[in-house]
């Protein structure tokens, strides 16, 4: 399976997707700068946390408005899956690929520390490698992961099954709901403020976030066979 | 040439601990009469004289870029300048 791992001005988590597919998957995995305008050859898209753009205006606002981000909408459409972590959630929000928005954290700090996650949909093409229920630890690194929608939205994510991950315990940000991924309607756009490409590896304190990575591929594999 | 003033504040349904606070400093500093604070972005823009017809032009702009109608109000002014 071969990754496009998008690279805007300003991100910095793209070298830890990269090493995800590439090192601990063994899968294909592309670097793919923001001002191109072809993603067809990949398979799936991996949006990196960082400060694209410096975070300026608002985060995630101007990296949407970049060429890369048209064909990132058309792969979205297409059916192929799209990750967004930490700031590639802030920009998929902003794209309109997901629902809501992320504001500044509650307390208004930058948070930086290992939380346990709940998997509260194990039935995504993200997820299918966890229990259901099954609580995870993943590093958040973010100042503004406080995640908010409208009373009819948040209605609509909890009718669907679409609150893919919440934290488990005490909510560090502020989200409504607990609220840390969350998947589109179709279920093939997953946006989350935790990074599981930073728990990939025992050796650097932990692997929970291997098993998504994994069920990307599973899945993949699974309708691609004949 | 046109001078466009754009002000861009967090919806109301939107907490703004930001403007909380500056409210309670305010509150500490004596000034109790102080009942809300809301913290946002003044945005200046100038506009060369095109044929666009500029409220269309300024309002599609903070709605695709400027502003994230989700979470943040805005409203906006139109000088003309030289």
């Amino acid at each position: 399976m071969k990754f496009a791992v998008l690279v805007f001005p300003g991100s910095n988590c793209d070298l830890d997707m990269y090493h995800a597919i590439k090192d601990e998957l063994g899968e294909e995995a592309e670097y793919v700068w923001h001002d191109e305008t072809d993603l067809s050859a990949y398979d799936g898209i991996l949006v990196p946390g960082g400060f694209s753009y410096g975070d300026y205006l608002r985060c995630g606002a101007m990296a949407n408005q970049s060429n890369v981000m048209k064909e990132v909408k058309k792969a979205a459409e297409a059916g192929k899956p799209v990750l967004g972590v930490c700031n590639g959630f802030q920009i998929l929000t902003e794209a309109g690929l997901l629902p809501g928005a992320l504001l500044r954290n509650r307390d208004l700090k930058f948070i930086c520390k290992t939380v346990e996650l709940k998997v509260e949909n194990n039935h995504t093409l993200f997820t299918n490698g966890y229990n259901s229920d099954e609580v995870i630890s993943i590093p958040i690194a973010h100042g503004e992961g406080n995640y908010y929608c409208d009373d009819a939205t948040l209605k609509q994510l909890q009718d669907n099954n679409q609150i893919v991950f919440t934290y488990n315990g005490e909510n560090p940000n502020g989200s409504l709901e607990n609220i840390a991924g969350i998947v589109n309607e179709r279920g093939n756009v997953l946006g989350m403020m935790p990074h599981p490409e930073r728990a990939v590896d025992e050796l650097i304190g932990g692997a929970d976030g291997l098993n998504l990575f994994k069920s990307i591929v599973k899945q993949w594999r699974e309708s691609n066979v004949n | 040439m046109k001078k466009v003033k754009v002000y861009v504040t967090l919806r109301e349904s939107v907490l703004d601990p930001q403007g909380s606070a500056v409210m309670g400093s305010l509150h500490n500093m004596g000034y109790d009469e102080v009942q809300d604070v809301r913290i946002g972005k003044f945005l200046e823009l100038q506009l060369a004289d095109v044929e666009r017809d500029v409220d269309t032009a300024v309002k599609e702009m903070c709605e695709k870029l400027l502003t994230n109608t989700v979470i943040e109000d805005y409203r906006y002014e139109v000088e003309e300048a030289n």
